[in-house]
């Protein structure tokens, strides 16, 4: 009876200690949000940047991209789309080592038009993926870089 | 310190054209230093929050990348005189806010 009781009261105490632990924040050494979408942004190819999902083609999505990127560090995208309800817009690069550049989730009130600066390792297709309804669309353009922008 | 963000929001017919710069190195953690060949840590920003009237309007995630010193916009329906705030934070803890009235 009495090792049960010891055992019992060393158990709660260090489930305690986890508890504690976890509300002081001491098991998430960095303060990020839980809803940063880690994976997608370490994936190394389109398909799983974006969750191997199934994308349509759409013409309602516009890339605004310059034809020729003189500096890859710093390539101006604008990504716009006239589809209704769009939830999320994201911006990624092909031939980057890391293609998931950025994602924009759109809260109320806000228009499906997004602007960033992107970095570029060499000409590659930029994609624009747009979700509306649920379903994930896409557009891309090509752009020409002359000078890379990642290990310049 | 002076803040690393600069707002601009502006009215312009129906919407709120949103444009702000911050200042962030956005290392991918991909970059070697060319002199002593070591991998320089990456150091980029991942989330971005915008709010008017503290309504989260736009909510961004970012890989390293985007461009040193990153610049982004878009446009939402608000009107003249909401406060916008914009807030980030980084993966090495790093977080910085501002506001701006939108004219």
């Amino acid at each position: 009876m009495t090792m049960k009781r010891r055992t019992f009261v060393k158990g709660s105490m260090s489930a305690g200690a986890v508890a504690v632990a976890a509300s002081a924040g001491l098991l998430t050494p960095q303060a990020v949000s839980a809803a940063y979408p880690e994976d997608t942004f370490t994936a190394e190819d389109v398909d799983s940047a974006l969750g191997g999902v199934d994308m349509i083609p759409s013409e309602d999505i516009t890339i605004k991209a310059p034809e020729i990127a003189e500096n890859g560090a710093v390539v101006p995208i604008t990504v716009r789309s006239t589809l209704p309800d769009v939830e999320e817009i994201h911006v990624l690069v092909r031939e980057n080592p890391l293609p998931k550049i950025a994602q924009f989730n759109l809260g109320a009130g806000a228009k499906a038009e997004v602007s960033c600066r992107a970095k570029m390792g060499k000409t590659s297709d930029v994609l624009g993926v747009v979700k509306s309804g649920g379903k994930f669309y896409y557009a891309s353009k090509e752009v020409k870089v002359t000078i890379g922008g990642c290990g310049g | 310190m002076a803040s690393s963000i600069k707002i601009r929001a502006r009215k312009k017919k129906d919407v709120v054209d949103f444009k702000a710069l911050i200042q962030h190195p956005m290392e991918t953690g991909l970059r070697k230093n060319a002199n002593t060949g070591k991998t320089i840590p990456a150091h980029f920003i991942q989330e971005v929050r915008v709010e008017s009237n503290g309504d989260t309007v736009m909510t961004a995630y970012w890989s390293g990348g985007v461009s040193k010193n990153p610049y982004v916009s878009f446009k939402y329906a608000g009107k003249k005189g909401d406060t916008v705030t914009l807030s980030w934070s980084d993966n090495q803890g790093g977080t910085d806010t501002a506001s701006a009235t939108v004219r």
